[in-house]
């Protein structure tokens, strides 16, 4: 069979090298891989090349002014916002992934209404979930630009994301330990917190690593709930920027474009870190389970 | 005293049950409440505007109280085409080019790029479009070098990730047997993937695409960068244009009453448009599943006949 297949393989390379649509077909596909891949290098390259000589140590300096565009109350405030992003995000994210996959039976009306639910959310513009969060939290609720209308809104924009990962992770558990659980007496509550959270937790913790990298990238929800001000900020009722944010800022002004050199630097390199530790935590788990 | 603890056991086990199915319905709940406040503040201004002056009205002069948007749906629209044009042939090829040509030890490395690129901020890609496109543009067409061109092959760089990776799955999802068939045939191998491979994957394309154009239509702060924002009928391929979301991101921080009021029928605009993209989008999904089923079933059936003859 595999000779055979082999003989094909020889066969069909002698017609190619007669086929010039087959070639032109080829170069085509082999040009396109190309220039996906060089567009990705070349705008890493470009913003490291440039970014890189303007990382200065002022820029990291405790207090923002006028003079200094230091970013690093911004990074303080992204870290801040992540956080509190999570806290509300990951219970409600986890609990719900458990009851759509452990508890609710198999073709529930319910389990399909909340998959299309969380199917919209994960299509709403950011812009929207901006103009929501100002709309609910700013202005409906009397938040005034603040960290918590900021957090708020970014938790329900992460929580498809948190759910969806959380779920794949879930029902990548074998039935049998749940099995074996329930056969030694414990109860579906035992069973769950137990059994198959600490075995689904890889999993769970790298969709967690994931929505992190959104909370950091995310600027376009944030201009109008957590507002600009490039503080850090005393609680959660008070206007903070986090990095993306203040990376716009310098890019509006228009005046400080090394700065915003610098800052796309650490941006870039806070998000891709999130996403590569994301992966590592993934890959960990698939060596785990293989 | 046994009985007691069952009983505590039953309500610990029902509470937290409760609990799951409580924070299962938040994301329902988030749907709703998102729905009620964009519509509630938004269709009375569009009433107040006039539907038809504010869908189809030329002129955005917030200071004379003119709120028409259509120059701005036009722009959406403009820009997500252009992305497709531009993004489109490139990710349907580089995801043929990852599934079916692609060396081991060469995939081991694209893959990453292709993945790191969905995981930059789009801050990051306006930025780029700022330093890099805009200049370009420029010394190749003249003018300022913002405009519907520009926002285009920025929009078309950054809806290729999602592209190649829902592309290359589906058509791994295509048999094998597809392929060796054609190349039993006689075909080339190139043959075989783009005449066998690619129409069987037709459905999972479609749905790639889709799902580009929703991202492509929500993007904003790389679009604000690069568009020029001019919220005019745009005459040529390089003039400048607002798009529905570079509308609101640009006006909201200032506007008052009716202004503001017609920037979130801006936003209900635009949440109508995804709305009808996910539908579009998960139709496309449950046909496929459909047609699996039937497949499925014709199989079976198949398989069945087979032992009765047997």
């Amino acid at each position: 069979m595999h000779k055979m297949l082999n003989n094909l393989h020889k066969v069909s390379n002698k017609i190619r090298e007669k086929h010039p649509i087959s070639i032109l077909a080829r170069m085509f596909v082999y040009l396109s891989a190309a220039i996906a891949v060089f567009v990705v290098l070349f705008l890493l390259g470009y913003i490291f090349a440039n970014g890189i000589p303007n990382l200065s140590p002022k820029l990291f300096e405790w207090k923002y002014s006028t003079e200094n565009n230091s970013m690093l109350p911004a990074i303080i405030n992204t870290f801040l916002m992540m956080l509190l992003t999570l806290i509300i995000a990951v219970p409600i994210g986890v609990f719900s992934a458990i009851y759509m996959v452990e508890y609710a039976k198999r073709g529930n009306k319910f389990v399909s209404l909340v998959r299309v639910t969380t199917e919209t959310l994960s299509g709403i513009p950011s812009i929207v979930y901006g103009l929501f969060g100002y709309l609910a939290f700013v202005i409906a609720l009397g938040w005034s630009y603040s960290m918590m209308a900021g957090a708020v809104t970014l938790a329900i924009m992460v929580l498809p994301l948190i759910m969806r990962t959380t779920e794949e992770a879930l029902l990548a558990v074998p039935d049998s330990f749940r099995e074996g659980s329930f056969g030694l007496g414990a109860g579906k509550k035992r069973t769950v917190f137990r059994i198959i959270l600490p075995s689904a937790m890889p999993g769970i913790l790298s969709g967690v690593v994931l929505a992190a990298g959104r909370i950091v990238g995310e600027t376009a929800a944030l201009i109008f709930t957590a507002g600009t001000v490039a503080k850090v900020p005393e609680d959660v009722f008070s206007s903070s920027r986090t990095l993306a944010v203040h990376m716009y800022c310098l890019l509006n002004e228009g005046l400080y474009m090394e700065d915003a050199y610098a800052t796309a630097v650490v941006l870039v390199v806070f998000v891709l870190g999130m996403n590569g530790l994301s992966k590592l935590i993934a890959g960990k788990l698939g060596k785990a389970n293989g | 005293m046994n009985n007691n603890k069952y009983l505590v056991n039953k309500i610990k086990e029902n509470a937290m049950k409760s609990l799951f199915f409580i924070c299962a319905l938040a994301s329902v709940v988030a749907v709703i409440i998102i729905c009620v406040f964009i519509f509630v503040n938004g269709l009375p201004a569009i009433g107040e505007i006039g539907v038809f002056d504010f869908l189809f009205g030329k002129e955005w002069r917030p200071s004379h109280d003119k709120y028409g948007i259509f120059s701005m749906i036009v722009g959406s629209i403009y820009v997500t085409a252009g992305a497709i044009i531009i993004g489109v042939p490139i990710g349907l090829l580089c995801a043929i080019f990852m599934a079916k040509f692609c060396p081991r030890w060469l995939y081991k490395i694209v893959k990453p790029l292709i993945e790191l690129m969905a995981g930059i901020p789009s801050i990051v890609y306006g930025f780029f479009g700022i330093v890099v496109i805009v200049p370009e543009v420029r010394s190749f067409f003249g003018g300022s070098g913002k405009g519907i061109l520009t926002a285009s092959i920025l929009l078309g760089i950054m809806i290729l990730p999602t592209l190649v990776s829902v592309i290359e799955a589906s058509l791994r999802a295509v048999p094998n047997s597809y392929y060796e068939g054609a190349l039993a045939l006689g075909a080339t191998h190139e043959r075989s993937v783009f005449c066998t491979i690619v129409p069987a994957a037709k459905s999972g394309i479609m749905a790639g695409i889709i799902l580009g154009i929703g991202r492509a239509i929500g993007e904003t702060m790389a679009v604000v960068m690069v568009a020029g924002n001019q919220a005019i009928m745009p005459e040529k391929i390089t003039s400048g244009i607002r798009t529905l979301t570079a509308n609101i991101v640009l006006e909201m921080g200032y506007a008052t009453d009716l202004h503001e009021d017609a920037l979130i029928a801006t936003a209900a605009v635009l949440f109508v448009f995804i709305l009808i993209i996910n539908v579009s989008f998960s139709l496309l999904k449950k046909d496929k599943k459909d047609k699996k089923k039937k497949e499925k079933k014709t199989k079976g059936a198949v398989e069945q006949r087979g032992v009765v003859n047997a």
